[in-house]
């Protein structure tokens, strides 16, 4: 009986959550920089123009890494621009990582919901208010999937599209992992399911993105997915060398062994 | 499409089926050693069974039959989803145009770049 509860207490909470009327939502977006001068303003203002055309409370918390290129002097005029209630600031003094990144950002989000991307313009911002409206089939995790539907990629040559294709053939009969994109970034969450997700990751980089959604599906958290595209980098170089691929495979047979 | 992930009962580490919990490595060690073991068995007749020789022909290879199928599972759905992957010219330009537009704007309300 004991374990019935257990597997009951996630649903109980979502009913509770699903009584919450639309305009009391809130959604942090965290964006975690680290030399994205050029970029950093234009996704914010694509996050405000989608956020403000769909009426929806929000606020953008940006986590700068200290930025030798000045990101954090960019980051600071456009909380003057649109008001330090939308973007918060929250800076650390050096390169951190992503999953510290995250928690810093949620101790000081204020929104029910958080979603998470990449401050790179790398994915193509307006599948933003797909996402919300769409999916909200109350689900606890929407992650956006560049393998799905008319999701896709823009600027990769053929080596790239076979090495993506071909790791993530790879994942999902290793890991069966119950969505279609792993290493993508562009997510959002409950904010409790983040907490509860970040406390049981242990990796580090992409594959920790990867263990999130492996984790969220043993602990039965629901995943609705969304085609989002993936443009290549406008400013700045993408990295996708042997390195990373080794780093890529390591993380995935630890996943395999250990969930 | 959507996905709803199985219930699989309480929540610990890999995925559990009773009371046991697995991980995909252990899954997959015990689903060969099922595997292989019947295999073993019928093509040694360890169990005293003699099954007729065209049965016992087609399974002595069979293990090898069948990784090189999954090797060519592989390679054609892997072949097949490259020469799908879907290349988003549309989200580029819009993507270029709303960059234009967003510096346009951002210079007019102050953004020293």
């Amino acid at each position: 009986m004991a374990s019935l509860e257990v597997s009951r207490s996630p649903r109980r909470s979502r009913r509770e959550l699903e009584v919450r009327s639309p305009r009391q939502n809130k959604y942090s977006v965290l964006l975690p920089t680290y030399n994205e001068r050029e970029n950093l303003p234009l996704i914010v203002w694509l996050l405000v123009k989608s956020f403000s055309e769909s009426g929806i409370n929000y606020e953008i918390i940006i986590i700068d890494d200290g930025s030798p290129d000045g990101t954090r002097d960019v980051a600071e005029q456009l909380e003057k621009i649109y008001g330090s209630d939308r973007i918060l600031l929250r800076p650390r003094e050096k390169k951190l990582g992503l999953g510290t990144a995250y928690i810093h950002g949620m101790k000081h989000a204020t929104g029910n919901y958080i979603i998470i991307m990449d401050a790179d313009l790398s994915h193509h911002v307006s599948a933003n208010l797909f996402y919300r409206k769409q999916k909200e089939g109350n689900f606890d995790i929407v992650s956006g999937t560049r393998y799905k539907g008319n999701g896709g990629v823009y600027g990769w040559d053929l080596k790239r599209k076979i090495i993506s294709r071909g790791a993530n053939f790879l994942t999902q009969i290793l890991l069966r992992p119950g969505a279609s994109d792993l290493t993508g970034s562009f997510r959002l969450y409950r904010k409790e399911v983040l907490e509860k997700l970040i406390e049981k990751c242990v990796s580090k980089g992409y594959v920790f993105q990867m263990e999130m959604i492996v984790r969220a599906r043993q602990l039965n958290y629901t995943i609705g997915e969304v085609p989002i595209s993936f443009v290549d980098r406008v400013y700045g170089e993408s990295k996708l060398g042997g390195n990373e691929i080794v780093s890529f495979l390591k993380g995935l047979l630890t996943l395999f062994a250990t969930t | 499409g959507d996905f709803r992930t199985p219930t699989s009962g309480p929540r610990g580490e890999g995925e559990t089926w009773g009371r046991v919990t697995m991980t995909k490595l252990a899954q997959w060690l015990w689903g060969l050693a099922i595997l292989g073991s019947t295999w073993v068995a019928l093509t040694t007749g360890a169990l005293g069974l003699e099954l007729p020789l065209s049965c016992q022909e087609v399974l002595w290879p069979l293990p090898a039959y069948l990784l090189v199928s999954a090797g060519c599972y592989a390679l054609g759905t892997v072949g097949y989803r490259v020469a799908t992957f879907h290349d988003c010219e549309d989200a580029a330009r819009e993507l270029q145009s709303q960059i234009q537009e967003a510096r346009a704007d951002l210079a007019r309300r102050g953004l020293r770049f």
